[in-house]
């Protein structure tokens, strides 16, 4: 009887030992005040800030350091603008297709496709079907401008890709819309 | 023999003329109806960006559209063709529909489509107006009830165990009391009872000195090793496994879909942290897919899926029905998983861009991950061991050749690794 309750005793301690270990919470720290910030940190949470958001949107009309104004809005007649006379101001010395290739595979292939054509898992199962480039009436411009701001069911990629950046995957779009026509 | 020929020509004119007959049979089919084959590519290519079968998207569903418009608003075909081929310009004339649809669909304007001659438009509306397919065949279902039928008799077995172990542990204490009991009763003295006048083994032990000395070292071995174990995990978040608000699965978006990682946390390539997308970046492909069609566990069925894309509408404010942003955003509270000490600095796009190091090596396998957990320990040993390891790819770096060339040489190597480098001095990330 005497052994029973020792046993019993021990599964009872390494049961209470163990049970404080959990997945779904973090460890605890030596010197907490070495390991929490006592600055702000990223995406944290703070009474100062509206919302208690650190991630805030930048101030309205900033520029982003080594990017330029946009002078087109978010409008239908804008884009038609941005169609007929938008021009990159990349030339063609300064398009790198290799990294629009690999810009264009992480953040546009998933649904157009790697070839453009709008051929992906997505639309072979009728989830997202936008259609290949050959047969959109496009041009570098609109498609700067749909990039920047997203059109119909495209959202915005303004946030994912700096303005260099999105002027070469345009440049790269316009050629995949050449390949296919061809 | 004559007879024969002649049977063998009129059986040949026979065939010709069933030939005949079929191809121009054909031929009439084709002239007449519109062919909902070649409909169903048009319709994809031209149409799908914008334009659901059956639900809203950006622009009206299309299934029936042609029956639904002549019984409805009493519009026929030719109305149907100016409307693909120009929208803008039936809108600037005043007509009734078109602005109403306009007006509807938050003035977004259909992309012309000159291009599409009547034969395709007819096609297209042959498409549409296929019956929608019957719904699948519940097969999930079943395979569900036979894994979890497959749980019920796991469960079953491990009672039934259960229940013959405590069987066998009653019969064994039964028999025990039944031998005493008959022991008692004829008189014989069991061996417990005379264990007085022998000496007791714990005395035996403390007078042997050795097996004392033995036992203490053995015992302060094992209470150093088991403190040093239970010290070094102390800060150490290794298995870290939190519930996030939504549930958003790793599985389904990097592994079945397989949406790059950068896709997402895009400030990976060029900033200090791996961002933590923003909604309008879920919206991107959450705008067309509001349901879940992927496969489903037990816990997880698509009922669950979906609701947490309802959730994440509700926190976008999106409104699916009427396809536009039109309730309150909420900020969604993620649980950040990767916590870095404030003490040591560490940068992604120093590793993803500039070393090319894929995500999984210090994240593992997040596309296997149904909910996200801790890898990697993130000790400074840890990362000190990757640097000792990882040799640099320094070719067609200009800036850095020579710098490069010297330190081969004084290290005598072809390969620089990290911390060959400076990657173990202590200022390139204490700070």
């Amino acid at each position: 009887m005497k052994n029973l309750y020792k046993i019993l005793l021990v599964t009872i301690l390494i049961g209470a030992f163990t049970s404080c270990q959990k997945d779904s919470r973090p460890n605890y720290q030596y010197m907490p005040n070495m390991y929490e910030p006592v600055s702000y940190e990223t995406y944290g949470e703070y009474e100062v800030f509206p919302g208690k958001q650190e991630a805030m949107l930048p101030a309205e009309g900033t520029i982003a350091r080594g990017e330029s104004a946009f002078d087109y809005t978010d409008s239908e007649a804008d884009y038609q603008a941005a169609k007929a006379s938008l021009k990159s101001p990349l030339d063609s010395t300064q398009v790198d297709y290799d990294k629009a290739k690999g810009l264009y595979s992480i953040y546009c292939a998933i649904c157009h496709g790697n070839k453009g054509d709008g051929n992906t898992s997505f639309s072979e199962r009728d989830l997202i079907i936008p259609g290949g480039y050959d047969t959109k009436d496009i041009t570098i411009g609109s498609i700067y401008h749909t990039i920047y701001y997203g059109r119909n069911t495209m959202g915005s990629y303004a946030n994912q890709l700096s303005e260099e950046e999105r002027w070469q995957v345009a440049a790269y779009v316009e050629k995949l819309k050449a390949d296919l026509q061809k | 023999m004559k007879q024969v020929i002649y049977r063998n020509l009129s059986s040949r004119f026979l065939l010709l003329g069933l030939i005949a007959l079929l191809s121009f049979s054909s031929n009439h089919i084709l002239a007449q109806d519109a062919d909902p084959v070649a409909g169903k590519a048009l319709f994809r290519a031209n149409c799908a960006s914008c334009h659901k079968l059956d639900g809203p998207m950006t622009g009206p569903a299309l299934r029936n559209v042609e029956a639904r418009l002549a019984e409805d608003e009493g519009l026929d075909r030719a109305w149907i063709y100016a409307w693909v081929r120009n929208s803008a310009g039936m809108i600037k004339s005043g007509d009734a529909y078109a602005n109403k649809t306009f007006k509807e669909y938050n003035e977004t304007p259909m992309t012309p489509m000159p291009q599409l001659e009547d034969a395709d438009i007819d096609n297209i509306l042959a498409y549409t107006a296929e019956l929608p397919p019957p719904p699948p065949e519940k097969t999930e279902i079943e395979e569900n009830g036979g894994s979890s039928d497959n749980g019920a008799s796991n469960k079953l077995i491990l009672c039934a165990l259960a229940l013959l172990f405590a069987l066998l542990a009653a019969g064994l204490y039964l028999v025990n009391r039944t031998l005493r009991r008959f022991a008692n009763e004829k008189g014989i003295a069991l061996a417990s009872d005379d264990e007085e006048k022998r000496m007791p083994l714990w005395k035996a032990f403390v007078q042997n000195q050795f097996l004392v000395l033995v036992t203490a070292i053995f015992l302060l071995l094992a209470s150093g090793y088991f403190a040093y174990g239970w010290m070094m995990q102390v800060g150490v978040d290794q298995g870290y496994q939190p519930y996030q608000p939504i549930h958003f699965s790793h599985k389904i978006h990097a592994g079945d879909n397989k949406i790059d990682c950068k896709y997402c946390h895009s400030s990976a390539r060029v900033s200090k942290t791996s961002g933590i997308p923003s909604l309008n970046v879920c919206m991107n492909c959450h705008k067309s897919i509001s349901e879940y069609s992927g496969d489903v566990t037990l816990e997880y069925d698509k009922e669950f899926y979906d609701s947490e894309i309802q959730e994440l509408y509700k926190a976008a404010g999106w409104n699916a029905a009427e396809q536009k942003y039109s309730g309150e955003p909420s900020a969604v509270k993620w649980i950040r998983v990767h916590n870095l000490p404030d003490f040591v600095y560490f940068n992604h796009s120093q590793h993803v861009t500039v070393a090319g190091v894929e995500c999984q090596t210090c994240h593992g396998p997040v596309e296997e991950m149904e909910i996200v957990y801790q890898y990697a320990p993130l000790t400074m040993g840890w990362c000190i061991n990757c640097h000792r390891e990882t040799n640099v790819d320094i070719k067609d770096n200009a800036y850095y050749t020579k710098i490069h060339e010297e330190l081969s040489k004084k290290y005598g190597v072809d390969q620089l690794t990290v911390a060959q480098m400076g990657g173990l001095e202590c200022g390139k990330c204490h700070y």
